[in-house]
């Protein structure tokens, strides 16, 4: 069958080009995940200007398509500014403030799903308000977001197909240069896909793994 | 004897609820204070005042000779010195019963890891939970979790003991062990300041007796004098209720 033929011969580029939608995706949450701590913590402040720059940045990202983000920072910024962005560069700073804002959201759910004596008890023996965030608030948020952290992360892969636009060698892009040549637009396609496929189902079933691992003796 | 916890007309609104009005108490060393009321009558709002967990609108709380008012004093610092038992456990679900006992003094770096493990042992079986000590909360009864936070809270040495109804959440054949190991902590003469509805507890331990109601300290008096030769109506009132 074509299919399978194809799915052999283009093993070598599609691996290649699964490799870089991977490590922007990672590169990315790991960003994202701290952007969103130290966002989510200018919201959670007392300060009204922090909480509204946090207002401003979710609601930029929110409000606007992923591709208009995209073309708006590679083209528009480095047309301004004069200057060629290194595209890897590029995909995981766009990548991260995309993801930053959900991560955002994502995270003061988690946090403002713990239970307030939590903090309370953690205060009460004399913690500071720092270490009853990292010792006992962040820790079981975490747990209650996890689930919703996987799916971000896989959203965010998917999205990075995105970056095509831009010209970046990931899934895509690799799909959409070897279908200009053989014609083969259904199965070159059908194989992207199932490439897809594979990656978040392999996900899928390691955060079902992780979350039983942090189920404290229930 | 000293006071340990001087109250000095606290003042305490939610928004526009006031829910503490010019409430002033002595409390003294060894003192084993308990604090009945009604539901909203601020007795809860007013233990929490004790440890600053509520900030408060106006007024004075020294404890242990520092200023909780002033701005200047370590709130953090002075926390560490006075234990605090929730109704509802509060215990961290994610750290097993030692591990709970262990937190703050590793991580406010007052012992070492070994230190805080043997006091942790120690702890754990003045409760009568060393069994239990690498167990996580989800698998211990109401009353097993109680007297973990009550060993957790002991493990910064406090001189002052808070505890907010501390027996209300428990199911009823699980109170007596809780307080059990509180009369112990009576009797090792630790200062206490007790929210609950045990009037049984009260009249055994008790020192003193505060009654409060609207927000105000009504009337007080030894347990005697409060349970028995109540002068207040809204004491008569409550007690004609509650025994």
């Amino acid at each position: 069958m074509k299919f399978f033929d194809l799915l052999v011969q283009h093993f070598p580029t599609f691996i290649s080009s699964m490799l870089i939608t991977i490590e922007i995706t990672a590169m990315a949450l790991v960003i994202a995940t701290i952007l969103g701590i130290v966002f989510c913590l200018f919201k959670l402040s007392k300060y009204k200007v922090l909480q509204y720059i946090t207002d401003v940045y979710i609601g930029i990202i929110r409000g606007t398509p992923l591709i208009v983000q995209i073309l708006f920072i590679f083209l528009g910024i480095s047309s301004v500014f004069h200057f060629k962005w290194d595209l890897m560069v590029a995909s995981v700073l766009i990548m991260s403030l995309n993801a930053g804002a959900y991560m955002t959201e994502l995270i003061r759910g988690g946090i403002e799903a713990v239970d307030k004596g939590q903090a309370e008890a953690a205060r009460s023996l004399g913690l500071s308000y720092g270490q009853a965030m990292r010792k006992i608030v962040l820790p079981q948020a975490f747990r209650t977001m996890l689930p919703s952290i996987i799916n971000q992360f896989i959203v965010t892969l998917k999205d990075t197909s995105l970056l095509s636009i831009i010209g970046v060698r990931e899934l895509v892009q690799n799909t959409k240069i070897i279908t200009a040549n053989n014609m083969e637009a259904f199965n070159m396609y059908a194989i992207v896909g199932l490439y897809y496929w594979v990656i978040v189902t392999i996900l899928s079933a390691l955060a079902k793994m992780i979350e039983r691992r942090t189920s404290y003796g229930k | 004897m000293a006071s340990k916890i001087i109250v000095k007309n606290l003042n305490k609104s939610f928004g526009k609820l006031e829910v503490l009005k010019d409430v002033s108490t002595d409390i003294e060393e060894g003192e084993v204070v308990v604090v009945i009321g009604p539901s909203g009558s601020g007795k809860s709002t007013f233990l929490r005042c004790l440890n600053c967990l509520e900030e408060i609108n106006g007024g004075t709380i020294i404890v242990d000779g520092f200023n909780l008012t002033d701005p200047k004093t370590n709130l953090n610092k002075v926390r560490r010195n006075i234990g605090m038992v929730f109704q509802h456990f509060n215990l961290f679900p994610h750290k097993t019963a030692k591990e709970n006992v262990m937190l703050a003094p590793l991580t406010l770096k007052t012992m070492t890891k070994e230190e805080a493990s043997k006091k942790a042992d120690a702890l754990l079986k003045q409760v009568g939970l060393s069994d239990k000590a690498n167990i996580y909360p989800a698998q211990l009864s109401g009353g097993q979790k109680q007297r973990v936070a009550i060993a957790r809270s002991l493990a910064m040495n406090p001189d002052v003991m808070l505890f907010d109804e501390p027996t209300s959440a428990l199911d009823p054949e699980m109170v007596g062990e809780v307080l059990n190991v509180m009369k112990d902590l009576v009797k090792m003469g630790m200062t206490m300041v007790v929210v609950t509805h045990e009037m049984g507890f009260a009249r055994e331990v008790g020192d003193r007796i505060l009654f409060m109601d609207g927000g105000y300290i009504v009337e007080e008096g030894t347990p005697d004098q409060i349970i028995n030769h109540p002068r207040e109506p809204r004491t008569i009132d409550f007690l004609s209720k509650v025994l």
